[in-house]
């Protein structure tokens, strides 16, 4: 998995509520075995017509917000499926962070996975620096640290500790677990004398 | 100190603590299906992993199977390599699987609680956010990323951070009408669609109490719609009767000492929620969604709601675009909303209850002459079999519905199964997002009553006086 530590980008403002995983990604493009590719189809009916013509104007594919790897987002983003195509196509795109006023559960730990880091602010901070991006300013998102930055304004934010050290360190996380094996086979054989009907040959 | 049933089932699921709310979490039980576990598999063999515990898996075919013409080949070349590769998976790693071509297979919710897979207490997981179906069993369910698919099957574990507790309390009597879906609805429409985000929902209360167990699973599959990853009943008789004697339940000599252990899940007396949301059961009315949100929802006697009655500015612009794309005006009453499709099923209600109510209300009549199509897809080829046996396939199909094969068909329309732009759809399924049911279509929500007298009278109806 990539590092997170921190970047200085071009953001992209897409501050609509309640954008659903859906909307990140339609299922009609799960049927790929793959975990690359899905960002063409990302954000598929606000970047092109039914009948496959561009949208123009659209905040993802016209040159304003080019090279932008943060998207500024709306309330409950991510909220819907658990499929992780939405954070990989997110992350198809080029986007490394998200800035929102709430992420759905799962989404947001999905993207902890993929190495895209989501940052709860509140919705008058996310309302400026949707003015901001609008502007063409560069916004700077330091994990180490919790800020965002954007000219004068200054954010800080709140992150889980654990996945803080996982984006720092892009670890192998199923590596890492494996080193607890022994506390797993301990919990294992204690659950089996107490409910031996979950457990089968 | 009294503890809630989520408190329960989480500590006596830690593997390592990790200090605030933080830790490694034991999983019992593990679900999969084609469309979230390919790039798991893949990940596992290129690191050279092996499946620590196949027993906790059942593997099953469902999002994206045809609900037609299952004897020719499929002509979705995706689509075939996708189940294609959950084949190749499953015997590669020797998991129990359940083929297309298996009586038993079906939505993967359906699935697990008909097994007896689902029980009382346990940690279950499955690549589908509507893993929270199953809580119906008070087991600890939730849905999980592709990742972390990958991570349960190598270490049948999963870092996680503890959820808040919330109670969600039904009081009174559910009117004649409404079902478990009215109540997840009416839920939702209350708290919202990020009502529940970061907490566990335990349902509580006369109703809940009152609902069979295809209703409580309907009721915890929408948890998932108000925000939070998991809910909760607690089990009791009706939840033992539900399981005894499936084919993972435990058995004869193991049978009393679960049931034991079951009673002892619910929540103590004195037990302290984060959050109590308190509904008086017997105001429910029959429900429908407007919008393209399942908290876009008001009674079937109401009107569209005028985009000024919204406060928030954001909230405004949602609905201005809800209305837009769902091409509805403000103030049009809902039963003025002409139905041009009929979907009954996915994991919300494809269970043989929802088939009964459904075809209660159809028995005699005829699907109106407008609608393009309406569709039966049971939840599991052993739900279409027990209907069959009951003879509603026949209540079905002489009102002009079609009967399907068991899978997600419409739900998701990852198969062929679609509606067209534009077209109004009475859905009983769970989301109402743009495009989720084909590009340009038009879902509302409703419960199997209210989707079937709509697909007879051809427009949204009040299933009380229908
Ligand atoms: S029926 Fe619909 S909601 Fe349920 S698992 Fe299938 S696609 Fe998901």
């Amino acid at each position: 998995m990539e590092k997170f530590t921190k970047i200085t980008a071009t953001a992209t403002p897409f501050p609509r509520v309640n954008v659903d995983t859906d909307i990140i990604i339609p299922a009609k493009h799960l049927k790929s075995i793959k975990r690359s590719g899905f960002g063409v189809h990302a954000f598929e009916t606000v970047r092109f017509n039914a009948d496959g013509s561009p949208i123009p104007d659209n905040v993802f594919d016209g040159p304003k917000y080019k090279g932008s790897k943060i998207l500024i987002a709306g309330d409950n983003f991510g909220c819907g499926s658990s499929r992780e195509h939405a954070p990989w196509a997110i992350a198809d795109m080029g986007f490394r962070c998200i800035i929102a006023p709430s992420f759905a559960d799962i989404f947001a730990g999905n993207c902890v996975k993929n190495g895209i880091l989501t940052v709860a602010l509140p919705q008058e901070a996310v309302d400026a620096l949707v003015l901001a991006a609008e502007a063409g300013h560069q916004i700077t998102v330091d994990l180490q640290d919790q800020t965002v930055t954007c000219q004068n304004a200054h954010y800080e934010f709140d992150y889980n500790p654990e996945h803080k050290k996982k984006l720092l360190e892009g670890l192998d996380e199923i590596g890492q677990t494996l080193t607890a094996s022994a506390a797993i086979a301990s919990f294992e054989s204690k659950q089996k004398l107490m409910m031996p009907w979950l457990y089968r040959g | 100190m009294p503890k809630t049933m989520y408190d329960k089932i989480w500590d006596m699921h830690v593997v390592e603590d990790h200090g605030n709310g933080n830790a490694l979490l034991y999983i019992d039980r593990h679900l999969v299906h084609e469309v979230t576990s390919p790039q798991a598999f893949e990940g596992l063999r290129a690191a050279g992993r092996r499946i620590r515990r196949p027993d906790s898996i059942i593997a099953v075919p469902d999002h994206n199977v045809p609900t037609k013409d299952r004897d020719k080949p499929n002509p979705d070349p995706m689509s075939t390599e996708q189940l294609a590769a959950l084949d190749a998976n499953a015997n590669e790693f020797k998991l129990d699987y359940i083929t297309m071509s298996d009586i038993r297979q079906g939505i993967v919710h359906v699935v697990g609680p008909e097994q007896g897979f689902t029980q009382p207490g346990v940690t279950l997981v499955c690549g589908d956010s509507h893993t929270s179906t199953h809580g119906a069993f008070g087991a600890l369910a939730f849905g999980i990323g592709t990742s972390e698919v990958e991570h349960v099957l190598a270490t049948q574990t999963l870092h996680l951070k503890k959820s808040k507790n919330m109670r969600v309390t039904v009081t009174g009597e559910l009117p004649v009408g409404c079902s478990a879906k009215d109540v997840a609805l009416a839920i939702i429409g209350a708290i919202g669609t990020a009502g529940g985000t970061a907490h566990v929902i335990e349902y509580a209360g006369p109703v809940i109490e009152g609902l069979s167990m295809e209703g409580r699973m309907t009721l915890c599959n929408m948890s998932i719609e108000a925000g939070a990853r998991a809910g909760l009943v607690a089990p009791d008789e009706k939840t033992f009767a539900y399981l005894k004697g499936r084919p993972y339940a435990p058995k004869a000599g193991q049978w009393e000492a679960a049931v034991n252990f079951w009673k002892a899940l619910k929540s103590d007396e004195g037990a302290v929620f984060d959050r109590e949301i308190v509904i008086d059961g017997s105001q429910i009315v029959p429900l429908v969604t407007w919008g393209t949100s399942p908290e876009d929802v008001v009674p079937v006697t109401a009107t569209v709601p005028a985009v000024a009655s919204f406060t928030d500015r954001n909230k405004q612009e949602a609905a201005q675009k809800a209305l837009d794309y769902m091409g509805l005006k403000e103030g049009q009453p809902i039963t003025d909303i002409r139905v041009d499709r009929v979907f009954i099923g996915s994991c919300t209600n494809s269970r043989i209850e929802d088939l009964r109510e459904a075809a209660n209300v159809i028995k005699g009549r005829h699907v109106a002459g407008h609608v393009v199509e309406a569709m039966v897809v049971p939840g599991s080829g052993l739900v279409k079999a027990l209907a069959e046996e009951e003879g509603l396939d026949k209540v079905f199909t002489d009102a002009g519905f079609q009967w399907r094969e068991p899978g997600c068909s419409m739900c998701l329309a990852m198969n062929p199964d679609k509606a067209a732009p534009g077209e109004h759809v009475a859905s009983t399924s769970n989301r109402n997002f743009v495009g989720r049911q084909g590009p340009g279509a038009r879902t509302h929500l409703v419960s199997p009553a209210m989707a079937a007298a709509a697909a007879i009278a051809g427009h949204f109806v009040d299933v009380r006086n229908f």
